[in-house]
């Protein structure tokens, strides 16, 4: 398993965009916002933590179908189904991978990104906190999305429609404690609930995923 | 290890293709199948491989002693051919390659990127794989698709010693591998005509 | 005599051939006297004046937009643990039911909305979670048109049906939690043990409900029905087809 993810984290590495695709789709929303809603900071303060969950939740959006699209492609799906790894061990690592090579960046990022949207210095610390707890499950969420849609020609644009009603309670939760923490509020239900949500996508989603990959591939 | 698979009905999507399968493959020996495109050939061997379970019948074997090696090579274009090889040691349990290595004659191309070696290249890197799995049951579909003569008897050799170890083999092939214990079946006989059984759509007393 | 029987194409195609039309029936009469008791005979509220009306069409599509969810929740787990086909076949046959229930009830909410609120949309919960039932709808309905192999559409939509009850009821909460709303509380007395309105109101809006009830059903049925003849039709397709290839098969081996 720990070959796999460390396979996975070369391909995404050596295969160009990995890390950074998402950080930049996070970086040009970070300053298309304020072109669209003009440079007021006291509107962008109140805006950005929201708005940057927004972001953080797209960019994860955008390299979902590349999770298992191109093993199902060149064979390697197969394969991987028919080792000894247990597919849902498959399904956790992939889920792993997605979350370090986007999660993690935009948990990282979002703090000096946040400069540009003024957030509050109070919501920047809440705002962290919030992504990194609630990233995982933003990665094991997807990749339930993507096993639903392996086997797919045009996956891309479903795999949105599947998994952004699911993305809702951890955006809802995610961007309350990021809101609180900039009115100056105590941000730890909304978090620690999100944590809740995170940790139970990730003990349980992963046999769903695992489930659907197999139907896929029958 | 013995494979006998017994009366298996195999579907690919919503058809049936192929029912009542039934063969009995001794330890040390291997079946050769044969039959059109589009008989089923594919099917049978993913069915045997445990990614479609059968719609009917019982296979002797569990999933867990069968190495697959598909119709696509499944290879990762940005990497080497050592770390492959190496990746599917890991995940099979195999710390050395070298065997694999010299049995597909690799070894002064394991530094090369997948994406610059020749179609039968990655040809013998993918079945370079089947002898890391160190399963019993080699399941194969095509396996000697865009090799040169040379190197299908290298795969015939890796076969025997698959065999002679005790393994066994079936390979879905058209030509001719000169593989001294192997029976031939033609799945053209087992034609899948649907039935109730395949499709409860199918019911004469439906409308 | 198992209830599984009705599992059974054929039984069901049977069994639902005559109660479709005492359904139709039954909700046509329920419906029609629901509404138009509840439209003309019931007198305006003091203070909501005739827009309360619009609750005889409101309160019984929000039933169902929910209870279509749980219907297909159900009929997925049959599927998923006995693979009976009647009942795939049924949960995608209730999806866009449930679809436009919850239209129905965002479009009467907003009609109902705007004189009571003075605003057409509001970000209240009860109002948020019906926009994201509505999305899940439509995710799963997508899922079953994008999907060729029935089986494995079948498959693949019980489980999102399954993940996304989970995720539904969570988002639920979550939005209570994230907006405390306008809307007033259910009106119905099954919830809340003690009910909110007078008789005068509440014995057309039951029987209009018990109409949204029978009109499910057996549209319900109606599309069922359909669907099972849609995948007759495919398997006999598909066996002609089969015929046909090896006939030239044949043909070509003895000539």
């Amino acid at each position: 398993m720990i070959a796999l993810l460390r396979r996975d984290l070369v391909l995404a590495i050596r295969a160009g965009g990995g890390f950074g695709l998402g950080l930049a789709f996070f970086l040009i929303l970070c300053i298309l916002v304020p072109f669209g809603v003009g440079p007021n900071p006291d509107l962008l303060a109140r805006i950005a933590p929201g708005i940057l969950w927004v972001g953080a939740l797209l960019a994860c959006l955008l390299s979902l179908d590349r999770i298992f699209q191109l093993d199902f492609e060149d064979g390697t799906l197969d394969l991987l189904a028919t080792s000894p790894l247990p597919l849902e061990g498959v399904a956790t690592i992939k889920s792993l991978a997605h979350w370090l090579t986007t999660g993690l960046p935009l948990t990282l990022g979002a703090a000096p990104l946040g400069q540009l949207m003024n957030i509050p210095q109070d919501a920047v610390f809440w705002l962290v906190c919030g992504l990194a707890l609630g990233t995982p499950a933003l990665s094991v969420i997807g990749t339930f999305g993507a096993a639903l849609t392996v086997g797919l020609k045009r996956g891309g644009l479903l795999i949105s429609l599947l998994v952004l009603p699911l993305y809702m309670p951890t955006l809802l939760f995610g961007a309350d404690a990021a809101r609180r923490g900039a009115e100056g509020l105590d941000a730890t239900t909304p978090l620690l609930l999100m944590a809740g949500i995170s940790a139970g996508c990730v003990a349980l989603l992963p046999f769903a995923t695992s489930a659907a990959l197999r139907m896929n591939l029958r | 290890m013995d494979v006998k698979i017994e009366n298996v009905s195999c579907s690919r999507g919503d058809r049936t293709v192929l029912s009542n399968v039934s063969f009995h493959v001794k330890s040390g020996r291997a079946l050769i199948l044969r039959g059109a495109n589009g008989a089923g050939k594919t099917t049978l061997l993913r069915c045997l491989a445990g990614l479609t379970p059968p719609i009917t019948g019982a296979l002797s074997f569990s999933p867990d002693d069968v190495a697959y090696s598909a119709h696509a090579d499944g290879l990762k274009s940005q990497m080497s051919v050592a770390e492959t090889l190496e990746f599917w040691g890991k995940v099979y349990g195999a710390a050395d390659i070298m065997p694999a290595v010299g049995a597909f004659d690799l070894k002064s191309l394991l530094d090369r990127k997948t994406q610059f070696l020749s179609a039968g290249q990655k040809r013998r890197l993918s079945l370079a794989r089947m002898v890391l799995t160190r399963r019993a049951i080699w399941v194969m579909d095509e396996p000697t698709v865009s090799l040169d003569a040379h190197a299908v008897s290298q795969f015939a050799r890796a076969v025997e010693t698959h065999l002679s170890a005790g393994g066994t083999a079936i390979i879905a092939t058209h030509i001719e591998l000169g593989l001294h214990n192997a029976a031939v079946l033609d799945i053209g006989t087992f034609q899948a005509e649907e039935t109730v059984e395949t499709d409860p759509f199918l019911d004469e007393a439906f409308l | 005599m198992s209830i599984w029987k009705y599992a059974n194409p054929t039984q069901f195609m049977k069994t639902s051939g005559w109660m479709l039309p005492l359904f139709s029936v039954l909700a046509t009469v329920c419906v029609a006297t629901g509404l138009i008791w509840g439209f003309f005979f019931t007198p305006d509220d003091f203070r909501q004046g005739s827009t309360v009306k619009i609750i005889y069409l409101h309160v019984p599509s929000a039933l169902m937009a929910i209870n279509g969810w749980l219907m297909m929740l159900v009929a997925s787990l049959i599927w998923l643990i006995r693979r009976h086909h009647v009942s795939a076949l049924a949960a995608k046959a209730a999806a866009p039911l449930g679809l436009v229930m919850t239209v129905i009830a965002l479009l009467t909410g907003a009609i109902w909305g705007q004189p009571m609120w003075g605003t057409y949309w509001a970000w209240d919960p009860r109002l948020t979670s019906f926009l994201i039932l509505f999305l899940f709808y439509l995710g799963y309905i997508a899922l079953w048109q994008a999907i060729e192999t029935q089986d494995v559409a079948a498959d693949l939509t019980s489980v999102l049906c399954l993940v996304g009850s989970v995720f539904a009821l969570l988002s639920r909460y979550a939005v209570n939690f994230w907006n405390q709303g306008l809307h007033q509380g259910t009106s119905v007395p099954v919830a809340t043990g003690g009910r909110s309105i007078s008789d005068v109101f509440f014995i057309p809006l039951a029987i209009s409900m018990a109409g949204f009830v029978f009109l499910f059903i057996a549209l319900l049925l109606l599309g069922t029905r359909t669907e099972i003849r849609a995948r007759r039709l495919k398997a006999l397709q598909n066996r002609e087809m089969r015929r046909e290839t090896s006939n030239q098969q044949n043909l070509h081996a003895e000539s």
